[in-house]
């Protein structure tokens, strides 16, 4: 009976002063936002957020669960998905919602009556406000989960150097996922260009601990049992005082300060062999 | 019976070229059968084509470990050519690394590394 008084009062308060709370609303959002976002894009997704809260409240009263509010739950999942990719706060996209509270308190909170109608009021804005910072969480972590995978593909080319030598520029830390990744495509392109040496350049990593020479002893024995040889270059003298302090042994794998060298080392071998076929020894 | 892997003789070098998945009896028929032929034959270099392998284990990785053992001890080079890149990730997985085991991306490439290695060149 109460409930249903309420939530009369509610709507006729909201629907007789609509243009003067919609006004207020967006003063106030638009001061959080402090113009980052236009006044007329601010208007017309609060002007759409209101009218579909207010149709919710006049059909299906104060449970923000119910049906009735699909469509402003949808509104405002849409709107916490554009604030989360414009880069605003979690805090400022879930006072957008909470704003609407501070401009309806001095019309409501009058007598008992109102006061009542208010906090049930408020209470349908706090899930609303919850629903936005989930949505904008959600948007974020597809945001990380897909620029993880983008640098995955983007930082491990594999390019043809030289005839015969092909190189692997490492950018980042080397992972389990990432070793398989550089391991998967640098084996292919030996495959597929026929070459016979390889040379990982490791000048773009910034630390290399036990666990990243691991990685990369890994992938130079895949290559080696192809029968390619590998040549790890870009060593950085800090990098190489590393090593040598871990006590992590490269064995017979030819390692280089610079591509420079690694490539004409790799040439030479290759002129040798090639040298060889000439002179009719083979 | 079990299907046995031909060993083919070409001038000094004895070809083995393995096309199917090999069982665990195969691959000890395999052992014996290369070891008597390279005495038989006198062959200095033995090439194991591995190209059309899918799938190798760690016996098999075993296997061309301790075969290439034995053909050094009979005086012969051992080279496994054609590895695949998904055999070799899966190899590296199991941490077999064929130490001691020459490779050679192709056929072609491990008859010209055994020539050099027979003029002492490598």
């Amino acid at each position: 009976m109460a409930a249903e008084s309420s939530t009369h009062l509610l709507v006729e308060t909201l629907a007789a002063n609509r243009d003067t709370f919609l006004d207020q609303w967006i003063r106030v959002v638009g001061g959080d936002l402090q113009g980052r976002l236009s006044t007329a894009e601010l208007g017309r997704e609060l002007g759409e957020l209101y009218d579909s809260i207010l149709a919710a409240v006049t059909e299906g009263g104060l449970d923000g669960r119910a049906e009735q509010f699909d469509e402003a739950r949808s509104l405002l999942i849409e709107l916490s998905r554009s604030r989360a990719r414009q880069g605003f706060t979690p805090t400022e996209t879930a006072r957008s919602v909470f704003a609407l509270k501070e401009v309806l308190e001095p019309a409501l909170a009058t007598d008992e009556q109102g006061a009542r109608t208010y906090l049930q009021f408020a209470r349908l804005l706090d899930d609303l406000a919850l629903l936005t910072t989930e949505a904008y969480i959600r948007t974020r972590e597809e945001i990380i989960s897909s620029q993880a995978e983008q640098l995955l593909e983007l930082s491990t080319p594999v390019v043809k150097l030289w005839d015969g030598v092909v190189g692997v520029p490492l950018v980042g830390t080397l992972d389990s996922a990432r070793t398989q990744v550089v391991m998967e495509k640098l084996l292919q392109t030996l495959v597929d260009s026929d070459s016979t040496h390889a040379i990982i350049d490791i000048t773009g990593v910034p630390t290399v601990d036990t666990q990243v020479a691991q990685h990369l002893l890994k992938t130079v024995v895949a290559a080696r049992m192809m029968g390619a040889q590998c040549i790890i270059s870009g060593i950085r003298p800090q990098i190489a005082q590393t090593i040598v302090a871990l006590g992590i042994e490269f064995g017979d794998i030819p390692t280089n300060s610079s591509l420079a060298d690694a490539l004409r080392q790799a040439l030479t071998e290759i002129a040798r062999d090639a040298e060889d076929d000439v002179k009719g020894l083979l | 019976m079990t299907d046995r892997v031909p060993v083919l003789k070409i001038g000094e070098i004895l070809l083995v070229s393995i096309q199917f998945d090999l069982e665990d009896q195969t691959v000890l028929d395999l052992q014996e059968d290369l070891s008597n032929r390279i005495v038989a034959t006198g062959a200095k270099g033995v090439v194991i084509d591995i190209s059309a392998l899918e799938i190798v284990d760690s016996f098999v990785g075993r296997m061309l470990a301790t075969n290439a053992s034995i053909s050094r001890i009979l005086g012969a080079e051992t080279i496994v050519v054609g590895m695949r890149p998904a055999v070799a990730m899966t190899l590296v997985e199991l941490g077999l690394s064929l130490n001691g085991v020459r490779t050679a991306m192709n056929l072609e490439r491990g008859l010209k590394l055994l020539r050099r290695l027979a003029a002492g060149r490598a």
